[in-house]
């Protein structure tokens, strides 16, 4: 029949998740259409419009949708889901959100977290924090999934679809957004950053995070940290790449200070090229950095600033 | 009002998760179990509202085997004052796990049910979003901080790129995420005293639901594994193997 890609978004930029998430569902079924719910949304929906092999854009226009809310979306996507067989979301914390009410509402399990497309019923997912990956058989009919997004290429802007745009499906009345606190930071965003560098409880305090912050600068990186970074205080919670945080696979990840337990390679070990830079030359980061460094970090992260600076960056 | 705490027991977060030769599954046999970590976060919260006189009384639910009942236990342990076990042999897939909990919320009426945020066997992050859906409730998922007043609670968020807050109207469905509070252990006396606390035993049947799992497990496989690379002297090295060799700067 076809599948519904809910788009990833702020309102003003359509985000790469959503482009990752239609590559997925290109794959269960055909044509994609892409459900862009936003407040003042219409550059997102002509974004999502040029993503190739979406068909169609649904844009749901209205100041209840500024923020995903979960129970005004369940009832907006449920209003569409009677043509659709396969329904996905990125595996954001919006579509977490949402996605499982959809779910339960059409009375079908929801796959979560989606790592590969088998066939239009058979799908691989991580479990256990990803030591271990269940490939899972779904009975015909409608599909509700999410996307690890980290895993599948983003299909390129070169399509022209058409824009539809629909009516809010009404609020449920029942919740209400407050207010939010975003970190703000001119650098990429930690999951789609093309280069990472994460600090752990090596670096000692948040101030000497400003160290890997110039490096980051260089690098046109996305700064990170260990939940041990975080759970020291050293900087906020969305830095936390991990198990318990966000699953990032960038071209290159530096790891800094960062001994590698098992929670942290669960969000970084995807990545394409791993370094690390310790002082323990037995830190299990080693076992899986294709560049590991045995060197004092205070030492070797400014020698790479200047490095850097000496090499044009 | 009474609070409502699903527990799951499910292998102990220390545990190094080995998957069996014959690709069924993983190993689970003499392998130490505990209660879900972000369950125990859920435990603790409830029995917070209860010490600070918000909630009336904590109820713990576990599905799953008889064992699950050490989970109560647990739960009872930290300040909980009764609990359920629905006993079930298998897998239960998180949409069973909701439509048993709908109807015992519908048997017990709490204000709110508190669930951890995922369970770290299955990672599938479903279960309280589809009972919050199946009761037509609002939700607070990934919670960081609760404000609960009379009608209504407002709920801290952990999202990504910040925090959100949203207000939702009781009753309500909330899920934690890790940073919500730091469990206590129980104390020697309070394990004692939670042994003769009542567990209610029940089937799934008791509740009309058919615990049949939807999804077929074709295989359960090991992640592709990392080989160890090489190791460099100097900072210059590193940015030369980065930039000539990987081409990645």
């Amino acid at each position: 029949m076809a599948s519904l890609v809910i788009a990833e978004h702020d309102n003003k930029n359509l985000k790469d998740a959503t482009a990752k998430t239609v590559a997925a569902a290109a794959q269960v079924s055909t044509p994609v259409h892409v459900l862009v719910a936003g407040s003042d949304a219409g550059a997102v929906a002509e974004a999502a419009a040029k993503l190739a092999g979406v068909e169609k854009v649904i844009l749901a226009d209205d100041p209840l949708y500024a923020k995903l809310v979960a129970e005004p979306m369940e009832k907006l996507i449920l209003s569409l889901a009677g043509n659709y067989d396969a329904i996905l979301a990125p595996a954001t914390t919006n579509g977490k959100n949402f996605m499982p009410r959809v779910a339960a509402k059409l009375d079908v399990p929801q796959i979560s977290e989606i790592l590969a497309v088998e066939n239009a019923n058979t799908f691989r997912r991580p479990i256990y924090a990803g030591n271990a990956i269940a490939t899972v058989e779904a009975a015909p009919g409608k599909k509700v999934i999410t996307v690890r997004t980290t895993t599948f290429k983003p299909v390129d802007a070169t399509g022209s679809a058409t824009i539809e745009k629909i009516a809010s499906a009404g609020d449920p009345g029942i919740s209400k957004f407050v207010g939010e606190e975003l970190s703000k930071s001119e650098r990429p965003e930690l999951t789609s950053a093309k280069i990472v560098i994460s600090g752990g409880r090596g670096m000692q305090s948040g101030d000497n995070f400003h160290m890997l912050d110039k490096i980051a600068d260089k690098l046109h990186a996305a700064v990170g940290a260990s939940r041990a970074a975080v759970d020291a205080g050293f900087v906020p919670n969305d830095y936390q790449v991990g198990q318990t945080g966000k699953v990032v696979a960038p071209d290159l990840y530096i790891a800094v200070g960062i001994s590698g337990a098992i929670q942290h390679l669960a969000g970084m070990k995807d990545s394409k090229v791993i370094a690390a830079i310790n002082k323990d030359e037995e830190a299990p980061i080693f076992q899986v950095a294709d560049y590991g460094l045995v060197a004092d970090l205070f030492k070797a992260v400014p020698e790479m600033e200047e490095e850097l600076t000496k090499l044009g960056y | 009002m009474k609070v409502l705490v699903p527990v799951k027991r499910v292998i102990d977060y220390n545990v190094k998760v080995r998957v069996k030769a014959d690709q069924t599954g993983v190993d689970l046999a003499n392998v130490k179990m505990s209660m879900n970590p972000f369950d125990e976060i859920s435990v603790e919260e409830a029995v917070r509202l209860k010490e600070k006189g918000k909630a009336t009384e904590v109820i713990a639910v576990s599905i799953g085997p008889q064992q699950a009942s050490e989970t109560i236990r647990t739960a009872l342990a930290m300040g909980a004052d009764r609990g359920i076990l629905v006993k079930t042999d298998g897998d239960v897939e998180p949409l069973a796990v909701a439509k048993i909990l709908k109807a015992i919320v519908e048997a017990e009426q709490p204000g709110l049910v508190i669930l951890g945020k995922q369970a770290i066997d299955d990672d599938s992050n479903q279960t309280g979003q589809m009972l919050a859906a199946l009761l037509g409730w609002p939700q607070g998922t990934f919670a960081h901080k609760l404000e609960l007043g009379d009608t209504s609670a407002q709920i801290e968020r952990e999202i990504d790129g910040g925090l959100q807050t949203v207000e939702v109207k009781l009753p309500a469905i909330m899920t934690v995420d890790l940073r919500l509070n730091e469990p206590r252990y129980a104390s020697l006396p309070n394990i004692m005293k939670a042994k003769k606390k009542p567990i209610d035993e029940k089937s799934p049947a008791d509740y009309g639901v058919d615990v049949t799992p939807r999804l077929k497990v074709i295989k359960v496989s090991e992640p592709p594994k990392r080989q160890a690379g090489v190791k460099v002297k100097t900072v210059a090295e590193l940015l030369d193997k980065l930039k000539n060799e990987a081409g990645v700067i």
